[in-house]
């Protein structure tokens, strides 16, 4: 479906929120709110119907500027309060905004049991690799050797992978981008928002401020160019050695399956206890 | 056991706490296992499915208290039950439950502390954290129960309070109420008083989520009933938007304090008992309150001007109850199984009046009617 930029940016960007947003020129986090209201507007829920749920950071701050119901939940709970809004009306459709720190690091533990719960939630994670709002501290993404305020001499802890992270976790469905991606971006979270069941977005983003600078990675057009040049689909990295695909990225869907879904079973439940 | 109510029956303090969360109108309830609280969610596990409500076990305490908050604001009374240090882990989301002024029910069924603590054993310790356990000014209702049947009509009164003015609600057992199985007659569920959050009367696009009424609270719109709008645990303007503007700040934190303020004649609640001529006086709550009841009694039988009186709110701390008593009083007795929180809110309000007698407990033993009349007599 094609459609004005212009369009969707009038139709859900809040106007009664004084503007500028609070990320620095050339953020990926604008990329990635714009693929998810390309995604939303394909999928033509009501905005009535969409709730958007975030942590604490910088993408903590996109639910403010969105036209949903939007909850800027605490540092890392965003997906406890996601299950209470899923369960107690589970005809809305609950997305939430995470990222790496606040997903796996403080937010980590909701984040597998929320996968294997197994509710239909969609998550997309935005991995900076660093905790950017705070000034540039090392999060669990953040790779080994790499230099943050807070591993100044080189990092020596070593990196989780969010997207295996959630297929191990038993997420329904587990997919990764990257922000210069934006076309295969949007079509994911729509292939997510869509999944019944957990399904996780893991977006390979660029803190060209706070991680970039201090790695010699260049400025935010040099950290796309590496996400273009570093990156590998789904279907090329079957045919690549573990050698060869050292260092890469993999985007696509990596896990797509059919599992039972708690607020399904929840309602066979209800049945099982003779609701009254 | 919901239809059983016009029959006498034999019930723990836990099972009345869940039976009265769902003839409030409780659908939603989150939990983790902790002693001495696991009945309540064992009991709610098997009743949320029978009435259309759900019940979830979730990975702890913190994402108890986040499921919750989510499920309120989704329109769906919700609650929670927990013991210290489950407690202790819910301060964080409770801070946010203040702050986005979001009703639910805390229920919090003491046991000794610090830390692990003594499982299971009797304490009051958690009175103080109750009310400050979460950081920054904040308000918030603490209600304390102490028989099987209180533990029933209090949790309807948490989930009023807590419905009426948008505040998360406190509500404290402890071992002994929780574990002690007591003959109670349940009040009809259709004759109790129940009473719901005020949705917004405006259209959408009118809609404020928080601008208060003329009470200071808010009409609250649940997620999906067309009223789109934002939540956040950033202190907001009236339109729910992050602010800094001191002047917006500064409205935002009256509200939040006024709107309790203004309720205190319906929140604060106690409980008298032998007082009208008592010259000596225990104020007491929770379990220690029987044990002081008992105690007056048989003070009464040698003579001896004795009297009750029993908190029932903690925090807002029922002042304008207590006061009268000091006044009234040649001294007053304050017994807690802890060692001073609530007598230090007696002495902050006593000015002087009376002789306050502090007697507490912390060894993990229930005080005993025995050990009160002998305080009594030297009062």
């Amino acid at each position: 479906m094609s459609v004005s930029a212009q369009a969707i940016r009038h139709e859900y960007l809040r106007h009664n929120k004084k503007f500028p947003h609070v990320w620095c020129p050339g953020c990926g986090n604008g990329i990635v709110m714009a693929a998810l209201l390309r995604a939303i507007y394909r999928s033509q829920m009501s905005k009535d119907d969409i709730v958007l749920a975030s942590g604490i950071g910088c993408s903590g701050r996109m639910p403010t500027y969105l036209d949903f119901n939007t909850l800027h939940s605490t540092h890392g709970r965003a997906l406890t309060f996601a299950t209470g809004v899923k369960l107690a009306k589970p005809s809305l459709q609950v997305v939430t905004i995470m990222g790496d720190g606040d997903a796996t690091a403080i937010g980590g533990n909701h984040f597998i049991h929320a996968a294997r719960r197994n509710l239909d939630l969609t998550a997309i994670i935005i991995n900076n690799q660093i905790y950017g709002m705070t000034g540039g501290q090392y999060s669990p993404t953040t790779p080994f050797g790499a230099r943050s305020t807070t591993s100044v001499y080189g990092h020596i802890e070593h990196a989780f992978s969010i997207a295996e992270l959630a297929v191990t976790a038993g997420a329904s469905f587990v997919a990764r981008s990257t922000v210069y991606h934006a076309q295969l971006l949007d079509k994911l979270i729509e292939q997510a928002m869509a999944k019944p069941g957990f399904a996780v977005v893991e977006v390979l983003s660029n803190c060209h401020i706070q991680y970039g600078r201090r790695n010699k990675l260049g400025g935010a057009v040099d950290m796309l160019q590496s996400f273009k040049d570093n990156s590998v689909t789904v279907n090329q990295a079957k045919n690549l050695t573990p050698e060869e695909l050292d260092g890469k990225t993999t985007i696509g869907v990596l896990a797509d399956r059919e599992l039972p879904i708690s607020t399904e079973e929840y309602d066979r439940i209800r049945q099982r206890a003779g609701e009254v | 056991m919901m239809s059983d109510t016009n029959k006498r029956q034999l019930l723990q303090g836990n099972e009345a706490v869940a039976h009265g969360a769902l003839a409030a109108g409780c659908r939603f309830f989150a939990g983790y296992p902790i002693t001495p609280a696991s009945e309540i969610s064992e009991v709610l596990a098997s009743w949320m499915p029978k009435v259309g409500g759900t019940f979830v076990q979730m990975e702890d305490e913190i994402a108890s208290m986040g499921a919750i908050i989510g499920a309120s604001l989704a329109g769906v009374k919700s609650m929670t039950a927990t013991s210290g240090p489950g407690f202790a882990l819910m301060q964080e989301n409770l801070g946010y439950a203040c702050c986005a002024e979001v009703p639910c029910v805390v229920v919090n069924v003491m046991r000794g502390g610090p830390s692990t603590g003594l499982p299971t054993s009797p304490a009051q310790g958690d009175v103080q954290m109750a009310r400050w356990g979460t950081h920054g000014d904040h308000p918030i209702v603490v209600l304390a129960v102490s028989s099987v049947s209180d533990s029933y009509t209090l949790t309807v009164k948490a989930f009023n309070i807590s419905e009426q003015y948008r505040v998360p609600v406190i509500l404290l057992s402890d071992e002994v109420v929780a574990h002690t199985r007591e003959c109670v007659q349940l009040p009809d569920p259709y004759e109790l008083r129940i009473i719901n959050r005020l949705k917004p009367s405006v259209p959408p696009d009118w809609y404020q989520p928080y601008e208060g009424d003329n009470r200071g609270v808010p009409a609250m719109a649940a997620f999906g009933d067309g009223y789109r709008h934002h939540v956040t645990g950033l202190v907001h303007d009236v339109q729910g938007f992050p602010t800094e503007k001191p002047s917006e700040i500064e409205t935002f934190q009256q509200r939040i304090t006024q709107k309790i303020t203004r309720g205190f004649a319906q929140i604060m609640m106690s409980k008298g008992h032998r007082i009208n001529d008592a010259e000596v006086c225990i104020i007491a709550y929770g379990s220690v309150a029987r044990s002081a009841m008992r105690a007056v009694d048989e003070a009464r039988d040698q003579g001896i001007k004795a009297g009750l009186l029993q908190l029932i709110t903690l925090f807002p701390f029922p002042r304008s109850h207590v006061v009268p008593i000091l006044k009234q009083c040649r001294a007053v007795l304050v017994p807690e199984m802890n060692n001073g929180q609530i007598s230090r809110e007696v002495q902050r309000v006593n000015q002087g009046d009376c002789t306050m007698v502090k007697h507490n407990r912390i060894d993990g033993q229930f005080i005993t009617p025995d050990e009160l009349y002998t305080q009594l007599l030297k009062l």
